[in-house]
């Protein structure tokens, strides 16, 4: 039996779309992050399974990914960031509570 | 013909990705979904390492299984009471998501059948012995600016960061 591309792939898709029922149906903020990590996390794996199988000679799938990993880091960090000052005013952490901006 | 300890992993690891990013989904308190989670972004650097990629596979585990992680937890202990549990949204949000989901899962698996290429080369072969990456060459790749060299996004992200600190401070302190 034969470990090829698909059968990497099959998973992160498994992982895509979960994270995509997550963000449509969850209302708690914090919910709605920790499906977006699940999709950000599939789309890392996918550049690092097309590096291996199909460039094995280059790196440039791990260099992207490691960058994603990165950005996701700081993205996160800073989602948090607002996720608690709302709440701090708002003492709530539902989406369809928050509809109102500063001005 | 790929080694049978390898396809194994491969079974373990993919049977605990594909559950746990469900139970992610689908739980009703919240700290269990940061938890299912975290074993779906442990789950993932085993796949890492398994590709042959192992400083990508500690990144992740530092970065994300580490450092995100904390961040989640945090932030639910400080928004949520431990016991409580997380409503969904209405119904037919509900159905909703699970149309586009099923759907578009079932796009993706179709456009993944009709993938050419995909069948050319096993894990084995493109694992033999020049495809492991070294560590002087990450490093020589991030800190150089010939072809396939990466200094200036690596300055970019060191600046990304910085003013994610700076950001982060701002906008959560207190006034």
């Amino acid at each position: 039996m034969d470990l090829n591309m698909l059968w990497y792939l099959v998973p992160s898709v498994i992982m895509f779309v979960a994270g995509v029922y997550g963000f449509v149906t969850r209302k708690n903020m914090i919910a709605l992050l920790i499906s977006l990590e699940l999709m950000l996390n599939s789309a890392d794996l996918n550049f690092v399974i097309f590096n291996r199988f199909l460039y094995p000679g280059s790196m440039e799938g791990m260099v992207f990914t490691l960058f994603a990993i990165a950005i996701a880091a700081a993205e996160t960090a800073i989602a948090i960031a607002i996720i608690v000052n709302i709440y701090r005013k708002l003492h709530s952490t539902e989406i369809d509570e928050v509809d109102k901006m500063k001005y | 013909m790929d080694s049978v300890a390898n396809i194994i992993l491969y079974f373990v690891v993919a049977l605990i990705v594909v559950i746990f990013s469900v139970a992610t989904v689908m739980t009703r308190k919240i700290l269990r979904a940061a938890t299912y989670l975290l074993f779906v972004l442990i789950g993932t650097s085993i796949f890492y390492f398994q590709l042959g990629y192992q400083f990508l596979g500690a990144v992740q585990i530092a970065v994300y299984a580490g450092g995100i992680m904390v961040l989640f937890v945090f932030a639910i202990h400080l928004t949520h009471r431990p016991d409580e549990e997380v409503a969904y949204l209405r119904n037919h949000r509900r159905a909703i998501g699970a149309t586009v989901s099923v759907l578009g899962g079932i796009l993706l698996v179709l456009a993944l059948l009709y993938m050419p290429l995909s069948h050319e080369a096993n894990l084995m072969s493109c694992l033999d012995g020049s495809a492991t990456i070294s560590m002087k060459e990450i490093g020589k790749a991030f800190t150089g600016t010939e072809k396939f060299q990466y200094l200036l996004p690596f300055e970019a992200i060191s600046i990304l960061l910085l003013a994610c600190i700076i950001g982060g401070v701002t906008v959560a302190r207190k006034r």
